[in-house]
């Protein structure tokens, strides 16, 4: 009994040894403990970033406690079956400052997440819950407006809100209003679409203009006002996806999308690395195909931050078998959410992991995943 | 992008490949100073674009970087206090002391903002009374009007709430140090275009004249950074040394006279240390007397702090253009931005840092050519 005890317990121990000496330089225990360590005391702001920080945090704290074959694939979505049923399952928390910005509101942004994260799979958004957490002082009207602006954005997604809770915090606790959706879908065509299945040779298709979003927040909570104004592109994706589905389809292709993903937090460079990695393929994409709007690249430039990087709310990439990119690009742009789509790039057999891009003169650049918050840079 | 797709043309930049490969005919290395040109150059992938035998290596120019770690320790020990707002740049937000980075005391509960220009902090400061603001002045001739300028207005308005802690840097004394190191490799400098902004350049011709060095004072675009590589090679291949510039769209000899007056109002140079360097002598900033009020290193009583650094980084030999990030055995495995061991991997702009953000740490091998080889993207 005893014995047992100490042998579950050392190997921690030399987790805690290691971590300790890596304030110094290096253990000799690096990358042999068998516990993953969670380095940070506190948490920080760039574990809610998407990019690496997050990710770790995901597979050393979270995947750990919860581990199953469901939440294993990362998807922004769980699918699973109910007698017969293919179901898509997801939730999200909203947490933006400010609470309304120019394209949208905290509310209407809670609606469209979690739609179109049960669009990515395929799936026609039901049904959804709602729990707000308030907090003291937050004016009643600005809460109606948030409430009604989720009313209006869930008709125009064809979901019901069917369930909710409400708590209030004291003044300080929170910032205004922190909302959580819960979202329920039904996948009633034969799809398989996950980030896991890119293949070599699919082609990479972008939505739309990146970092519209990212950047109307951003203007707005630094008050960085820039010449024509920069709107959220905040919109539910579910009709874009069923037409591309139904274009496939009719034009008898056999299941041609293989991935789709909201680039949100973490921008399009971070979905690309996702899908690189699950699918264990290279993506090479071209930085003269990228479409980004003049205001939004002036924006990033002042800031020193890279529109591939940038969130979006109503954006989507698609990963296409070749034989099919066109049909369902052309389908794409008779969608007002999909007119601007471009192939940017494709899938490849080389380099599995990586996404890799050819620069606007010439030059080749590596896609990492972002590592925590993009900072704005000093000169 | 009007004044900017004009600076990244791919055809363009074709033909200045092709110049360079037609007026080089030895090999040459050429230091780019600015952190911003390195950021640019790995960004753009522009050394994969130079004929071989040019070689492009990394300066000290980046002013987070040599920042030295008992100056970042001691504005960690001011932002922990209470009755401090600490104000920065953003990104010496993620920049590791001894004990954790500005994120982590954030985390703890100080009061850290980022600002985008100085003067906000006059704004911080009359919104809360009862709180010193203190504002982390780093950076090198570029940053310094616009931190000049808060510390003049504070005096000039009496805001006695704010104050500046102080660690700025300057360029021409790190070129004079770089070129008298019997190690250096250095055959001629991209100068920094926007300090020069700032300063002219008329205190690189004496440097230029005295180490037989092209200096040429090149911008932050891709075309810039081709085009100074060309006019460097053209001095150094006809064995000339003189101080060109190549960014007249935006600065010329004498600089910006204004600025620099401000600037000798409020600073008074003297001795500064380099983080990965060492002490320079006469390499930096410091406030006069005058504004000794608005001097946070005498207002609040940082203790004198010891500090020690991993003995593994190369960064001193990175920021001297001595070796570059992938000859260090850390580089992108024991030390990454989440875990830098050293200088050059703390900011955005230092060399190992770009390296990493531009993905150089996952291929051994160099990317270009397996690339290219597989044709068009789409």
């Amino acid at each position: 009994m005893i014995d047992r005890t100490k042998s579950a317990e050392s190997p921690r121990d030399s987790c805690v040894d290691s971590d300790v000496e890596h304030k110094e330089i290096i253990s000799p225990f690096f990358g042999s403990c068998p516990l993953p360590i969670f380095e940070h005391k506190n948490i920080v702001l760039g574990h809610g970033s998407g990019g690496k920080l997050t990710a770790e945090l995901i597979s050393k704290v979270f995947l750990p406690a919860f581990a199953n074959p469901i939440l294993d694939k990362l998807d922004d979505q769980a699918v699973f079956e109910v007698n017969g049923a293919r179901l898509a399952f997801t939730t999200d928390g909203f947490v933006v400052t400010p609470i309304f910005f120019p394209g949208g509101d905290i509310g209407r942004l809670a609606v469209n997440g979690t739609v179109n994260d049960l669009a990515m799979s395929g799936a026609r958004p039901l049904y959804m819950s709602a729990a707000f957490i308030l907090e003291e002082g937050l004016a009643a009207e600005d809460l109606r407006r948030v409430v009604a602006s989720m009313g209006v954005a869930a008709r125009e997604a064809g979901v019901q809100l069917v369930t909710g809770d409400t708590k209030v915090v004291n003044r300080g606790k929170g910032d205004q209003i922190f909302i959580t959706t819960t979202g329920i879908g039904v996948i009633e065509r034969p799809v398989n679409i996950s980030a896991s299945r890119a293949r070599p040779g699919d082609k990479v298709i972008f939505s739309g203009y990146l970092g519209d979003h990212g950047m109307a927040i951003m203007s707005q909570r630094e008050n960085l006002e820039f010449e024509g104004s920069i709107e959220s592109d905040c919109a539910p994706l579910h009709e874009l996806v069923a037409a591309m589905l139904e274009i496939c389809e009719k034009s008898g292709f056999d299941g041609p999308i293989h991935c789709l993903r909201d680039p949100t937090r973490g921008g399009a460079a971070t979905t690309l690395n996702e899908i690189a990695a699950q699918s264990g393929v290279g993506i090479h994409i071209r930085e003269a195909l990228l479409p980004v709007r003049e205001s939004v690249r002036g924006a990033c430039e002042i800031l020193g931050l890279d529109p591939l990087y940038v969130a979006n709310e109503g954006k989507l990439v698609a990963i296409v078998g070749a034989e099919a990119a066109d049909t369902v690009l052309l389908r794409m742009h008779e969608h007002p959410l999909g007119r601007d789509a471009v192939i940017v790039g494709r899938v490849l057999r080389e380099r599995p992991g990586m996404v890799t891009m050819e620069t606007g003169v010439g030059g080749t650049r590596i896609l990492d995943v972002m590592f925590g918050e993009q900072l704005p840079r000093i000169c | 992008m009007k004044y900017l797709d004009e600076y990244r043309d791919g055809r363009v930049a074709r033909k200045i490949v092709d110049e360079i490969r037609h007026v080089q005919t030895k090999p040459w290395v050429i230091m780019e100073v600015c952190g911003g040109q390195t950021h640019s150059i790995v960004k753009n992938g522009i050394d994969y674009l130079l004929p071989e035998g040019v070689e492009l290596v990394h300066g000290p120019g980046c002013p987070v970087c040599v920042t030295p770690l008992e100056m970042i320790d001691k504005a960690h020990a001011i932002a922990r206090r209470p009755d401090v707002i600490f104000c920065s740049f953003g990104d010496m937000l993620r920049v590791p002391g001894s004990d954790g980075d500005l994120f982590t005391i954030k985390s703890e509960g100080g009061d850290i903002r980022v600002v985008y220009s100085p003067l906000d902090c006059l704004k911080i400061a009359r919104a809360n009374p009862d709180k010193q603001i203190v504002f982390f002045a780093i950076g090198f001739e570029t940053t310094a009007p616009a931190n000049a300028m808060l510390a003049w207005r504070a005096k000039q308005e009496g805001v006695a709430n704010v104050s500046l802690l102080v660690s700025h840097v300057l360029v021409p004394p790190a070129l004079d140090a770089i070129l008298q190191s019997p190690q250096n490799r250095v055959q001629g400098f991209l100068g920094p275009g926007h300090v020069c902004a700032v300063m002219g350049y008329e205190e690189y011709e004496p440097i230029s004249a005295r180490f037989r060095v092209p200096i040429v004072v090149t911008g932050f675009e891709p075309l810039d950074i081709l085009q100074g590589t060309l006019m460097t090679i053209r001095q150094l291949e006809t064995e000339r040394a003189e101080v060109e510039n190549e960014y007249s769209r935006v600065l010329n000899r004498e600089g910006n006279k204004a600025a620099q007056a401000l600037i000798s109002q409020v600073f008074e140079v003297g001795d500064r240390k380099w983080r990965g360097i060492g002490s320079i002598p006469r390499s930096g900033y410091h406030l006069r007397e005058e504004f000794r009020a608005h001097d946070a290193e005498r207002l609040f009583d940082v203790a004198r702090i010891d500090t020690r650094e991993p003995e593994i980084c190369i960064s001193g030999q990175i920021l001297r253009g001595i070796k570059k990030p992938k000859d260090c055995p850390a580089f992108g495995t024991l030390c990454t931005p989440q875990r830098p061991l050293g200088a050059t991997m703390v900011s955005a702009e230092g060399a190992c840092a770009a390296y990493y953000a531009y993905g150089r740490h996952l291929n051994k091998e160099e990317v270009d050519v397996p690339v290219r080889s597989l044709g068009g993207a789409a």
